[in-house]
C-alpha cells in the first residue's frame, strides 16, 4: 500500500506516489457544500409546494377539541427539542465533514485520539436530561387521559365490524320508544353533542354473518377507532373494551378511521363524527327514539315489504342482518337502518358513499363485491325494480 | 442441534483444535442452543400460565388429571437422568458395554415416559379434552406436547450413540457426545420439572364457580 | 487444495472435494463462499421487494389508486415488509457477518461450516416457500407482524405460508446465531482479547445473541398461529376466551430486538468505515461496544411501546414509555462518538465513506422521530399512520440499508478483488439519498395529516394527494439508483482493471492482511494479536522524537499482503458437503406437507432424517484429502 507524499510537516508521512485507485476518490473537493446547498433549494422548493395542498381532513395538527388539543400541545414543544437536536447533530456532522474534509495532495495522519472519558459522560448525562424532560408531560399526559369521564359525559359504544362501524348510545336517557325500549344504534356516522365530553366505550363485534364460504362470513377482528382532530386512537380488540375521550369544541363534521389493518377492506373503513349543537342535538334524540317510518308512498311500501320479506326463489332475506326499528328486523350482524335517510347519517357501507348518491346507493345493492371486494353484504341477484324499490324505501327512513 | 452433537462428538476439528475460551465449540454452541430453548419453553409456558382458569367450557383440569399417575412418569423421566449419568460416567472409563447399557436404559426411560404421555392423552381426549375443546385443551397439548417432541428427538439421539457406539464409529474416547446429547437430554429433564410444577401441581381455578362442572 | 477437484467413495454417495466451479456452491462450507450466497440471495429478494414497494407507491401516487386491487395490495405491502425484513436486511446482515467475522478475528471458518451452510440452504427455502405462495393461492396479506385474530380468521392460505415460512427461516437463523456467536467467542486469534476485536464482530456477537434468545419467541407465536388456522386450537380465538394480545406481545417481544437485529450490523460496518476514512481510531471504543450491548439489552423490555393504543392501561404505558426513552440515550452515544471518530480526522469522501455519513444523518432522523414515539398520548395519534412508516423506514432504510450499501462498497474489492466505480458509487449514493428523503420525508406529514398506513386507497377528499405524489416520485428515485448500483457492479467485473486491492483503503482491521479475495484458508499463519486496529499498528509506528504516527519502515513487510500468497499448504479444512442442502431441502417438504398432505409432511421427514444422519456420520474432514 503506498501513500501520498505529505506538505504539512508536523502532521503528515512522507510515502511512495499516490496508488491509482486512490485518484478518484479525490474529486470531492468542494461537492460537500455544493450538495448541500442543492439539498437546501431542494427542500425549500418542496415546503413552497407543499403550502399548497390542499387542506387535510383528518390534520392531527389542527385538533377541533381539548383532548385532541392535549395530545398536540405535548407534541409541539418536543417537536421543537427534535428540531433542534437534529440541527446541532446534523449540523455538526456537516461542520465536521467540510472542516477536516482531506485536501488534494496533502497527506496527513491526524492525531489518534482514542476518546474521552468526559466527553462520554457529558453525552450520555445531557440526552438523558432531555429526554427526563419529556418524560414528565408525558406520564402526567398518560394519567390525565386514563381518568375516568365526568358524570355528565355521553357513554357510547363503539362497535368495529368488518368493514364499518357501529354505534350504540347506552345511556338511560337514550332508550327508544319501540321495542325492548333497545339503545338508540346507529351506523357509520357517530352523532354528538358538541361541548360535551363523550366516553366510547371500544369492543370487537362481528362474527355473526356465518356463510358456506368462510371468505363470504365476516368475523371478530382488532380494529382502531381514531377520530384524528378529535383524539387519538385506541385499538378495539375483541374480548377487551377500551376507552377513548373525546369533545368537539364546535359543530362540524369530522372525518376519522380504523387505523388497525383489520383484512381486505382496511382501507375503505371510514367514519364521521357529527357534532350537533345543543338544539340540534336534542331534536336528532327525540328523532332517533321514535321507530323506522313506515311508507305510504307506493314504491317505498313495495320496497319495504322486499325489505321485511324474503327474496323471492329463495334468495335470502335483509333482515338476516339488518334492523329498522319497529319492525321484525332486529339482527345487528350488519348496519342499522332505522334512520337511514336522516340528514346526519352522511355516508354508508364503511362511510365510502354520500347517502345522498343515489347512484351509488344502487350500485351497492346491485352488486356489493363490484363496488367494495370482500363485502359480507351479500349479492342477492336483486332486480332493477327490486333495487329502486328499495332504494325508495332507504330513503324514506328519515 | 442432534446433528451438531453427533458431528463434532470427540472429532477435533481440524482446522482450530483450539479455542480462545478452552471450552470446545460443541460444548459452547449446545449451552447457547439450551439458553435459546429456554425462551421457546418460556414463552410456552407462559401462554399456560396467562390462560389459567380461563377455558369457558370444560373439562377443566381438575377433571382429567391423574396426578399420581403423571408423578410416576415424571419420576420415570428424571429416573433416566440419573442413568444418563451412569452413562457418561462409564464412557469416560471406556466401558463401552456398560455405557452402552445405561445409553438404553434411558432411552427406554425416555420412551416409557413418551409412551406414558400418548396414553396420557389418548386417556384426556375420552374424557372429552381435544386439542380445540377450550383453551386448557389447547395450551396443555401444545405445551406438554413440544415437550413431548422434544424427549423423542432426545431418545433418538441416544439410539444414534447406542447404535454408533455398536458399529464401531465413536471415537475412542467416546465421552463427548455421551456429554453432549447429556445435556440436551438433562435440559429437558429439567424443563419437564417445570412443567409439571405449573400445569399439574398448581391448582387451577376453574372459572364459572367452584369445582367445576 | 484449492483446485482439487477429485471426488471419492465416502460413505452412501462420493464425497464431494470441488471448492471451485459452479457445482461447488451446493457443496461449499466455506464461510466466505456461504457468506457471498447470502448477499446474492439477498440482493436479489431486495430486488423483488423493491419491484414489491414501487407497485405500492404506483398505486397510492394519487386518490382512488385502480393499479391494484384490495386484496393484491395486502399481500404486496406485506410481502414488501417481509421481504426487507426476513429475506433482505437479516440475510444480508448475516452475508457479512459470515464473511468478515471469521476474517476479522483472525479464524479460518467459523465453528461450525457445515451448520453454516443449512443456515443458508433453510433461509433460502424459506424464502423461497413464503414466495411460493402467490402461485399457490395467495401471498401472505396479514401485514409483517400479521396480528391475530385477523390472521387465524383470513380464509387465504397466505398466513400459513407466513407462519411456516418464517419458522423456517427462523430456525435458518438461530442455527447461524448458534453458529456465529460460538465463532466470536471461542475462535478469537492469540491475543485478540474481546477489546481488541472491531466494533463490527461486537456488533455481531450482540446480533446472534438477540437472534438466540428473541427467534424462540416468535416461534413459538407463529406455532400457535399455525396451530390456529389448521389444527383448530384457540390462542388468539377470541370467541374461545383466547387474548389477541398475546400474540402482540410474542411478536413485539421477538420484534423490537428484531429492530435492533437490523440495525446494529450496520451500526457495525459504520464504525469500521468511519475510522478508515477519518484515519482515526473509533472515538470511545469501549462505549460504543458498551452501549451496543445495551441497546441489544434494553431492546427486550420496551416491546409495548408498539401497543400504545392497545389498552394496556396507564401503568404499562409509563413503564414502556419510561424504557422506550432510555434506550435512546445510547443510541445518542453511539452517533456522538461517530462525531468524536470524524472530528480532527482526514475525511475522505468515498463511496463508502459517504454511505456512512448518510446512515448516521438518516438515523439521526429515526431517532428523532422515535423520541416522539415516547410521547406516549401522542403516539394515540401516531401509531398506525405513516408517521410510522416514515420513521422505521428512516431507522431501517436510512440506518440498515445505507450501512449495508457502504459495506458493500466498502468490502467489495475484500470480497471480489475489484473496486467498485467511485463515480457510479457516489452517484447511487446522491440519488438514493435524495430519493429516500423524497419518498418518506412526506411521510411523517402525510401520518400527522392522518393517513393510516396499509391502506390500499384513499379518497381524494382527505387532501393527502400532493405528499403522496411526492413520496412516489421518490420511491422511483431510489429505483434509479439501485439501478445504477447493478450497473456499477456489472462495470465493475467487466473491466479488466482490478488495480490495487490488497488494502485500497488503507485500513485497520486484520481482514486487510489477507490477499483480496482471502484465499480458502483465509490466512496462510493466524497472526497474532497485540493491539485493536492491529494492521494499522503494523503499518504505522510511533516515531520516538515526536510521537507522532509515521509508516513502519522495515517492519511494515511484518505481515503485509505482499508477502503472503502462495501458502497455505498443510493446512486441513472442513470438506465440502451435499447434507446440509439435503437436511434443509427437507424442512420447506414438511412445510408444504402441513398445509397440503400428511404424505408430503412424511417425505419431508424423511429427506431431513437422511440429511442428518448423513451429515452426522460423514467426517467433516474428507479422508484422504491432504
Amino acid at each position: 500500500m503506498m501513500r501520498q507524499v505529505g506538505r504539512d510537516p508536523g502532521d503528515t508521512v512522507r510515502a511512495g506516489s499516490p496508488s491509482p485507485s486512490f485518484e478518484e476518490l479525490r474529486e470531492t473537493e468542494g461537492t460537500v457544500r455544493k450538495r448541500l446547498l442543492w439539498a437546501a433549494a431542494a427542500i425549500g422548493l418542496l415546503l413552497l409546494l407543499g403550502a399548497c395542498a390542499p387542506e387535510a381532513s383528518q390534520d392531527t395538527l389542527q385538533p377541533k377539541g381539548p383532548y385532541a388539543e392535549k395530545l398536540n400541545d405535548l407534541f409541539i414543544p418536543v417537536f421543537w427539542v427534535a428540531v433542534f437536536v437534529f440541527v446541532v447533530v446534523e449540523g455538526g456532522i456537516i461542520w465536521i465533514s467540510i472542516r477536516y474534509r482531506h485536501r488534494k495532495g496533502r497527506d496527513r495522519i491526524p492525531a489518534q485520539t482514542h476518546g474521552n472519558t468526559k466527553l462520554e459522560i457529558g453525552w450520555t448525562i445531557a440526552p438523558a436530561i432531555i429526554l427526563a424532560g419529556v418524560m414528565v408531560p408525558t406520564i402526567a399526559g398518560i394519567w390525565d387521559l386514563a381518568r375516568k369521564p365526568p358524570e355528565d359525559a355521553l357513554n357510547v359504544t363503539v362497535e368495529g365490524y368488518q368493514w364499518w362501524w357501529g354505534f350504540e348510545y347506552t345511556d338511560d336517557d337514550m332508550q327508544t320508544s319501540y321495542g325492548d325500549n333497545k339503545q338508540i344504534r346507529t351506523a357509520d356516522v357517530l352523532v354528538i353533542p358538541e361541548d360535551r365530553v363523550v366516553y366510547l366505550s371500544l369492543v370487537g363485534a362481528g362474527g355473526q354473518i356465518v356463510k358456506d364460504d368462510p371468505a363470504d362470513s365476516d368475523y371478530m377482528v382488532i380494529h382502531s377507532f381514531w377520530i384524528p382532530e378529535l383524539a387519538g386512537k385506541q385499538d378495539v380488540v375483541p374480548g377487551r373494551t377500551n376507552h377513548i375521550l373525546m369533545q368537539a369544541d364546535e359543530p362540524g363534521m369530522y372525518e376519522g378511521q380504523c387505523a388497525e389493518f383489520c383484512g381486505l377492506q382496511h382501507g375503505r373503513m371510514l367514519v364521521r363524527v357529527r357534532a350537533l349543537s345543543a338544539e340540534d342535538w336534542d331534536a336528532w334524540v327525540a328523532n332517533q327514539k321514535g321507530r323506522g317510518v313506515t311508507p305510504t308512498d307506493g314504491q317505498a311500501s313495495q320496497g319495504m315489504d322486499l325489505f321485511l320479506g324474503q327474496l323471492s326463489g329463495g334468495r335470502g332475506s335483509c333482515i338476516e342482518c339488518h334492523a329498522v326499528g319497529g319492525t321484525d328486523a332486529t339482527s345487528e350482524a350488519g348496519p342499522e337502518l332505522t334512520h337511514f335517510a336522516d340528514p346526519t347519517h352522511e355516508c354508508f357501507a364503511g362511510c365510502i358513499w354520500e347517502t345522498t348518491d343515489r347512484e351509488a346507493l344502487e350500485a351497492w345493492l346491485r352488486d356489493p363485491e363490484a363496488v367494495k371486494m370482500g363485502s359480507k353484504m351479500p349479492d342477492y341477484d336483486l332486480t332493477e325494480e327490486e333495487i329502486d324499490a328499495l332504494v325508495e324505501y332507504l330513503y324514506s327512513l328519515r | 442441534m442432534a446433528d451438531v452433537a453427533i458431528e463434532r462428538g470427540g472429532d477435533p476439528d481440524a482446522a482450530h483444535a483450539e479455542t480462545t475460551t478452552g471450552l470446545s465449540n460443541t460444548k459452547l454452541a449446545m449451552w447457547l442452543f439450551l439458553a435459546s430453548e429456554c425462551m421457546l419453553f418460556g414463552a410456552l409456558i407462559t401462554t399456560y400460565v396467562l390462560y389459567r382458569g380461563r377455558s369457558l367450557v370444560g373439562p377443566y383440569p381438575a377433571d382429567v388429571f391423574d396426578i399420581p399417575y403423571t408423578s410416576v412418569s415424571s419420576f420415570v423421566l428424571l429416573a433416566s437422568s440419573l442413568t444418563m449419568v451412569l452413562a457418561l460416567s462409564a464412557a469416560q472409563q471406556r466401558e463401552s458395554g456398560r455405557m452402552r447399557l445405561w445409553l438404553l436404559t434411558t432411552a427406554l426411560l425416555g420412551m416409557t415416559f413418551v409412551g406414558g404421555q400418548v396414553y396420557e392423552f389418548t386417556a384426556f381426549a375420552h374424557e372429552g379434552l381435544g386439542l380445540s375443546t377450550n383453551l386448557f385443551g389447547t395450551t396443555f397439548y401444545v405445551l406438554t406436547g413440544f415437550h413431548g417432541v422434544h424427549v423423542t428427538v432426545g431418545v433418538l439421539m441416544l439410539l444414534s450413540l447406542f447404535g454408533m457406539s455398536y458399529a464401531r464409529r465413536l471415537p475412542d474416547d467416546p465421552s463427548f457426545p455421551i456429554e453432549m446429547v447429556g445435556l440436551y437430554w438433562h435440559f429437558v429433564d429439567i424443563v419437564w420439572i417445570v412443567i409439571f410444577t405449573v400445569v399439574y401441581l398448581v391448582p387451577t381455578p376453574n372459572p364459572g364457580g367452584a369445582g367445576g362442572p | 487444495m484449492a483446485t482439487v477437484t477429485t471426488t471419492r467413495r465416502e460413505g452412501i454417495l462420493r464425497r464431494p472435494m470441488a471448492t471451485t466451479g459452479f457445482w461447488s456452491w451446493f457443496t461449499t462450507i466455506d464461510h466466505k463462499k456461504i457468506g457471498i450466497l447470502y448477499g446474492a440471495t439477498a440482493l436479489v429478494f431486495f430486488l423483488i421487494g423493491g419491484i414489491e414497494a414501487l407497485l405500492i407507491r404506483a398505486q397510492l401516487a394519487g386518490p382512488d389508486g385502480t393499479l391494484l386491487n384490495a386484496d393484491q395490495y395486502n399481500q404486496i405491502f406485506t410481502m414488501h415488509g417481509v421481504t426487507m425484513v426476513f429475506l433482505f436486511v437479516m440475510p444480508m446482515s448475516a452475508a457479512f457477518f459470515n464473511y468478515f467475522i471469521p476474517l476479522m478475528i483472525g479464524a479460518r471458518d467459523v465453528a461450525f461450516p457445515r451448520l453454516n451452510a443449512y443456515s443458508y440452504w433453510l433461509f433460502l427455502f424459506g424464502g423461497l416457500f413464503i414466495y411460493s405462495s402467490f402461485f399457490l393461492g395467495g401471498a401472505p396479506n396479514c401485514g409483517w407482524f400479521c396480528y391475530a385474530p385477523n390472521s387465524i380468521f383470513d380464509p387465504s392460505v397466505g398466513p400459513t405460508y407466513y407462519a411456516l415460512g418464517l419458522i423456517l427461516t427462523g430456525i435458518a437463523s438461530t442455527a447461524g446465531a448458534v453458529n456465529l456467536a460460538v465463532t466470536v467467542i471461542n475462535m478469537r486469534a492469540p491475543g485478540m482479547s474481546l477489546f481488541r476485536v472491531p466494533v463490527f464482530v461486537w456488533m455481531g456477537l450482540v446480533v446472534q445473541l438477540l437472534l438466540a434468545f428473541s427467534l424462540p419467541i416468535i416461534t413459538v407465536a407463529l406455532f400457535q398461529l399455525l396451530f390456529d388456522r389448521e389444527f383448530g386450537t384457540h390462542f388468539f380465538d377470541p370467541t374461545a376466551g383466547g387474548d389477541p394480545i398475546l400474540w402482540q406481545h410474542l411478536f413485539w417481544l421477538f420484534g423490537h430486538p428484531e429492530v435492533y437485529i437490523l440495525v446494529l450490523p450496520a451500526f457495525g460496518i459504520v464504525s469500521e468505515i468511519l475510522p478508515v476514512f477519518s484515519r482515526k481510531p473509533l472515538f470511545g471504543y469501549q462505549f460504543v461496544v458498551f452501549s451496543g450491548i445495551a441497546i441489544g439489552f434494553i431492546g427486550f423490555g420496551v416491546w409495548a411501546h408498539h401497543m400504545f393504543a392497545a389498552g394496556l392501561g396507564p401503568v404499562a404505558n409509563t413503564a414502556f414509555g419510561v424504557s422506550t426513552a432510555i434506550i435512546a440515550i445510547p443510541t445518542g452515544v453511539k452517533i456522538f462518538n461517530w462525531m468524536g471518530t470524524m472530528y480532527g480526522g482526514d475525511i475522505r469522501f468515498t463511496s463508502a465513506m459517504l454511505f456512512a455519513i448518510g446512515t448516521v444523518t438518516m438515523f439521526v432522523i429515526g431517532g428523532l422521530s422515535g423520541v416522539t414515539h415516547t410521547i406516549v398520548p401522542h403516539d394515540y395519534q401516531q401509531t398506525d399512520t405513516y408517521y410510522i412508516v416514515a420513521h422505521f423506514h428512516y431507522v431501517i432504510f436510512g440506518g440498515a440499508v445505507f450501512g449495508l450499501f457502504g459495506g458493500m462498497y466498502y468490502w467489495w474489492p475484500k470480497v471480489f478483488g475489484r473496486l467498485l466505480h467511485e463515480g457510479l458509487g457516489k452517484l447511487h449514493f446522491v440519488l438514493m439519498l435524495i430519493g429516500f428523503n423524497l419518498a418518506f420525508g412526506p411521510m411523517h406529514i402525510l401520518g400527522l395529516q392522518g393517513m393510516i398506513r396499509r391502506t390500499y386507497t384513499y379518497p381524494e377528499s382527505l387532501g393527502l394527494t400532493f405528499w403522496n405524489q411526492v413520496a412516489t416520485i421518490g420511491a422511483y428515485l431510489i429505483a434509479v439508483s439501485i439501478l445504477v448500483f447493478l450497473v456499477n457492479v456489472v462495470v465493475t467485473h467487466r473491466r479488466a482493471r482490478p488495480g490495487d486491492v490488497a488494502d485500497p483503503w488503507d485500513a485497520r482491521t486484520i481482514e486487510w492482511m489477507t490477499p483480496s479475495p482471502p484465499p480458502i484458508h483465509n490466512f496462510d499463519e493466524i497472526p497474532t494479536v497485540h493491539a485493536l486496529d492491529e494492521f494499522w499498528h503494523r503499518k504505522y509506528v510511533e516515531d520516538e522524537r515526536t510521537g507522532r504516527l509515521v509508516p513502519a519502515q522495515a517492519g511494515a513487510a511484518d505481515g503485509h499482503p505482499a508477502e503472503v500468497h502462495g501458502g497455505g499448504h498443510g493446512i486441513h479444512l472442513p470438506s465440502p458437503s451435499y447434507w446440509p442442502l439435503v437436511a434443509a431441502l427437507g424442512m420447506p417438504i414438511i412445510s408444504y406437507g402441513v398445509i397440503y398432505s400428511w404424505w408430503l409432511l412424511g417425505a419431508g421427514v424423511l429427506v431431513t432424517m437422511v440429511g442428518l444422519y448423513a451429515w452426522a456420520l460423514e467426517p467433516s474432514v474428507a479422508s484422504g484429502d491432504v
